[in-house]
C-alpha cells in the first residue's frame, strides 16, 4: 500500500487546514487510510501553522522528525524552520522567489507564490500555488494532479467561483514549473 | 451513509454523540472542544433530529443544562476545554454524588503542550477528584467509539462519564464511516424524589459511600478493561500507555522492532484503573513502564513504586507533550536499545502569533494607551490576550479576571493613597462567560477603573461562535449596555474603535471620570474581520508614501503585521497579501505618510 508522510507548513490565515483536508480527502477518494494533525487556536492567528498528514496505515497522527517524505512550505522561511522533519531522500515545495540555502542537498520544488497570488489578484491562494507546483513534478505526491482537481470539483461543487479560482490557482503553480 | 469521510476528532465525537441518541448537547467554546458543539449542530440539521443544542453562557451552566437532561431520562453531553471544567467543577462534584439516570458524558478536552491553553491541567484528576470514570481516546476514530461506551457506562451505573481527549485526538483527521443514528424513543420524565435529587448532608454520605460501591464495580467492568495489544509475548517488562500516547507507541515499537519482544497495554479508562488489571502487571513484569499525558494518573494507580517507571519515577517528563520522539528515546532506554539521534529543530526565532490585520482590537489597545499612557492594563482569554504585542495587556489570569483584577488594582492603590489609572479589556463573550459578578462587585465596592468591552459581535478566537447579545432567530438578544447598567455602572457608552480619534476622545472622557467617580465602560462596538459568519467587503488599502521617515512607530506601537520595516530602504512598506483596508495605520503615522490607494486591490 502507498505510504507518505508530509509536513504542509506556514503561518495562520494562509489555508493550510485546507489544503492539507484537500490532500486528506484525495486520499480517502483514492481508498487510502489517511491521519492528519492541525493547528487550531491562538497560534492560527497569524503565528506558525504546521499540518502532518500521514497517507496509509499509521496509528499516530504525528510525524517523527526525520520521517517525512516531502514538506510544504508556505512561507520561505518555514523551509528552515520545518526542514529537520524531513528523511534525507526528503523533497520540499515551497513559496519562494529566490534561492533557499535552508534546504540544503535536497530536492527544491518552488513557485514564487506572493507574486503570482497578487497578479492573479487572488491574495488568498498561495496554499494552492504552492500545491499546484508540486504536483506538477510527477511522482512526488501520492496523488496527480487531475485528482486533487476531482476532489476540489466535489468540495466546492456549490461554489463555482471559488472553484474556478482554485483551479486558476492550481495550474499557474504547475505552470511555474515548466 | 457508507462511505468513508475524513473527520476531525471533535466531528467524530459529535457523530458518535447523534449516533447513540444524545438528545442536549450543551458547550462554551475553548481550544480544543470548540468544533464539537458545531459538528453536532450540523449532524443535528443535516439529519433533522429533535435536539436541542446550545452554546451556554459557561461552562457552568452548560452542565447543568445538560446534567437536568439527564435527570429527565435522556442521554445528553456537555463540551468544554479543560480550564472550562474548572469553572464547571461545582455541580461536577456534586453531579457524581446524585448520579444520573440517562447517560450523561462530560467531555473535557485538555491541551498537553499546551498549544492554547492557560494550564496543561490533566481532566483525569478532575475525574478522580470528583470520582468518576474517565475515558482515554487515542483517535478520532477511537472517540467516537468511545461515546457509545460511555453512554453504556454511564446508563450501567447511574453516574457521569468524564471522556478526555487531548488536541492530538481533537485536531486530528481519520476516514471514519458513519453509522446510522439509534433512535431511543424517549422522552423527558423527570421522577421526584427528593433525598436524591436534593439531598441533605446525611444523605449526601450515604450517596458517597453509593458512589465508593459503585467504582469499584467500575474497576471491574469489562467493556471498558485495558487490552494487550500484542499478546503472546514473553517479557519481563512491559509498557502501559493510553490516549494518543498509546497510539505513538505502537507505531514506535513497530519502527524500533520491538512489536514483538515488548508486550503493550492500552489503558481505555485510566481511572478506576481496573483491579485485575493492577493485579495481572504487577505480578506479571519485573518493570513496567507507563506512558501517558499529562499526569501520572495511571501510574499512581499501579501501586509499587519500585517496578513502576513514569512520570512519579522521572522516567518521563511531567511538563509538556509527550511528542513521539521524546517517546521513541524513552521506549528505547527502557527496552536497553541504543536511541537514533534525532534531528532537531532549527534554533530559529518563530514568528509570533498576532491580532489580524485590520483587527478593530487592535485599534483599541492604541487609544487605551494614548488615554491612560501611565495606566495598568489588566486582559482576559480571547485574541485580544495578543494586545499584549503591543504593550496594551499586563495580565491574564483566567476568564473574567481583567474585571476584578482591575478592581484589585485599584483597592491595593487605593490603601497606598497612590491611584492610578487602571484600563481592563474584556471580549463580549468573555464578559458574559465571568465577568458580570465581578462588575457588580467592583460597582458595589465603589472600585474605580475603566473596563472596555471589546464588542466584535462573536466568540472569535474559537472558530466565531454566537455571544448571547446576538438576536439569533427563535432567540432572545441579551444586549451587553443593558447588562452593564443593570450592575450599576454610571458611565457606559459605545464608540467605534476603527475611528480612532473619536474613540480615542470617548477613552479619555471614561478615564477622567473613572478618576473622580467610579467603573466606566467603554463598549468598543466593531465587528470581528474573519467572521465567516459575515460577508466580506473589500476596502481599499493603504500605501506609504515618500515622507516616510522610518521611524517605526507604526511597526511597533501599533503592531500591525501588514506593515513591514524594510532595512534596505529605510522605509514602511504594505504586505498586500494580507493588508485588510481598515485604514486605522492612517491616523497613527505620525508623519502623515500613509494613505488610502485609489481603488480596491
Amino acid at each position: 500500500m502507498i505510504s507518505q508522510q508530509l509536513i504542509v507548513s506556514g503561518v495562520g490565515g494562509q489555508g493550510i487546514l485546507f489544503i492539507t483536508r484537500l490532500l486528506a480527502e484525495t486520499a480517502i477518494a483514492k481508498g487510502l487510510p489517511v491521519m492528519t494533525s492541525e493547528t487550531h487556536g491562538m497560534a492560527q492567528r497569524g503565528g506558525i501553522v504546521i499540518s502532518h498528514l500521514k497517507i496509509g496505515t499509521f496509528s499516530s497522527p504525528l510525524v517523527v522528525p526525520g520521517r517525512a517524505d516531502g514538506l510544504i512550505a508556505l512561507k520561505p522561511e518555514n523551509v528552515g524552520l520545518h526542514r529537520y522533519f524531513l528523511h534525507d531522500d526528503g523533497w520540499i515545495a515551497a513559496n519562494a522567489s529566490a534561492a533557499l540555502p535552508a534546504a540544503g542537498e535536497l530536492p527544491v520544488f518552488a513557485v514564487p507564490a506572493d507574486a503570482l497570488a497578487l497578479e492573479m489578484k487572488a491574495p488568498r491562494s498561495v496554499n494552492l500555488i504552492v500545491l499546484g507546483r508540486i504536483l506538477a513534478e510527477g511522482g512526488r505526491l501520492f496523488c496527480s494532479y487531475e485528482d486533487i482537481c476531482a476532489t476540489l470539483e466535489r468540495k466546492l461543487a456549490a461554489k463555482p467561483a471559488l472553484l474556478q479560482s482554485s483551479l486558476d490557482a492550481l495550474r499557474a503553480g504547475g505552470n511555474a514549473a515548466k | 451513509m457508507s462511505e468513508r469521510i475524513l473527520m476531525q476528532g471533535n466531528e467524530a465525537i459529535a457523530r458518535g454523540l447523534v449516533e447513540n441518541g444524545c438528545i442536549v448537547a450543551t458547550s462554551y467554546p475553548g481550544t480544543p472542544a470548540s468544533e464539537i458543539l458545531s459538528s453536532v449542530m450540523a449532524w443535528r440539521d443535516a439529519e433533522h433530529l429533535p435536539m436541542h443544542v446550545e452554546w451556554a453562557v459557561n461552562e457552568k451552566v452548560a452542565l447543568e443544562i445538560a446534567y437536568a437532561g439527564s435527570q429527565a431520562g435522556l442521554r445528553t453531553a456537555v463540551a468544554m476545554k479543560q480550564v472550562g471544567l474548572n469553572v464547571a467543577s461545582d455541580p461536577l462534584m456534586s453531579a457524581a454524588y446524585l448520579g444520573t439516570r440517562g447517560g450523561f458524558i462530560v467531555i473535557s478536552a485538555d491541551d498537553p503542550g499546551p498549544h492554547s491553553s492557560q494550564t496543561e491541567q490533566d481532566s483525569r484528576l478532575l475525574a478522580m477528584l470528583a470520582k468518576i470514570p474517565v475515558l482515554d481516546p487515542d483517535s478520532p476514530a477511537q472517540a467516537r467509539e468511545f461515546t457509545a461506551l460511555a453512554f453504556e457506562l454511564s446508563e450501567a451505573f447511574q453516574v457521569p462519564v468524564l471522556l478526555r481527549p487531548t488536541t492530538r485526538v481533537c485536531h486530528a483527521c481519520q476516514d471514519i464511516l458513519p453509522v446510522a443514528v439509534r433512535k431511543l424513543d424517549r422522552k423527558a420524565d423527570f421522577r421526584k424524589d427528593p433525598a436524591r435529587w436534593a439531598a441533605t448532608p446525611k444523605f449526601r454520605y450515604r450517596l458517597h459511600l453509593e458512589l465508593n460501591r459503585k467504582l469499584s464495580r467500575i474497576a471491574a467492568h469489562e467493556p471498558t478493561a485495558p487490552r494487550l495489544l500484542n499478546p503472546g509475548l514473553r517479557s519481563s517488562r512491559a509498557v502501559v500507555a493510553s490516549g494518543v500516547a498509546a497510539a505513538h507507541a505502537r507505531e514506535i515499537l513497530a519502527s524500533l522492532g520491538l512489536w514483538e519482544e515488548l508486550p503493550l497495554y492500552q489503558v481505555l479508562q485510566p481511572y478506576p484503573l481496573h483491579e485485575a488489571f493492577i493485579r495481572e502487571v504487577l505480578t506479571g513484569y519485573d518493570e513496567i513502564l507507563v506512558l501517558e499525558e499529562t499526569a501520572g494518573v495511571i501510574e499512581m494507580q499501579l501501586r509499587d513504586r519500585s517496578r513502576v517507571r513514569g512520570k512519579i519515577s522521572g522516567a518521563v517528563p511531567e511538563a509538556g507533550e509527550l511528542l513521539p520522539e521524546l517517546m521513541e528515546g524513552i521506549l528505547a532506554e527502557f527496552a536497553g536499545r541504543p536511541a537514533r539521534s534525532l534531528p532537531s529543530p532549527a534554533d530559529a526565532a518563530g514568528r509570533r502569533p498576532t491580532l489580524c490585520p485590520g483587527c478593530p482590537h487592535r485599534a483599541s489597545f492604541y487609544a487605551i494607551k494614548k488615554a491612560a499612557p501611565h495606566g495598568i492594563y489588566p486582559s482576559d482569554i480571547g485574541c485580544y490576550t495578543l494586545g499584549l504585542n503591543l504593550g496594551g495587556v499586563d495580565t491574564v489570569l483566567c476568564m473574567g479576571a481583567a474585571v476584578s483584577q482591575a478592581a484589585g488594582f485599584y483597592q491595593a492603590y487605593r490603601v497606598a493613597g497612590e491611584p492610578r489609572d487602571v484600563v481592563a479589556t474584556i471580549g463580549d463573550s468573555t464578559f458574559f462567560h465571568a465577568g458580570i459578578p465581578p462588575l457588580i462587585d467592583a460597582v458595589s465596592q465603589g472600585a474605580r477603573f475603566v473596563l472596555v468591552i471589546l464588542d466584535n459581535a462573536t466568540t472569535a478566537m474559537t472558530g466565531n461562535q454566537p455571544t448571547p447579545a446576538m438576536p439569533l432567530p427563535g432567540k432572545v438578544a441579551v444586549p451587553i449596555g443593558q447588562v452593564v447598567e443593570g450592575c450599576g455602572v454610571q458611565f457606559c457608552k459605545t464608540g467605534d474603535p476603527l475611528d480612532l480619534p473619536a474613540f480615542t476622545r470617548l477613552l479619555g472622557e471614561a478615564v477622567r471620570f473613572s478618576r473622580e467617580e467610579g467603573v466606566a465602560v467603554v463598549i468598543a462596538k466593531s465587528p470581528c474581520l474573519v467572521d465567516r459568519n459575515r460577508p466580506r467587503t473589500r476596502r481599499p488599502q493603504v500605501l506609504v508614501g515618500a515622507s516616510c521617515t522610518g521611524c517605526r512607530l507604526c511597526t511597533s506601537q501599533f503592531e500591525c503585521p501588514a506593515l513591514v520595516f524594510d532595512e534596505e530602504t529605510g522605509k514602511v512598506t504594505v504586505d498586500l497579501l494580507i493588508c485588510s483596508g481598515c485604514g486605522v495605520c492612517i491616523d497613527v503615522c505620525p508623519s502623515g505618510a500613509i494613505m488610502k490607494r485609489e481603488e480596491p486591490a
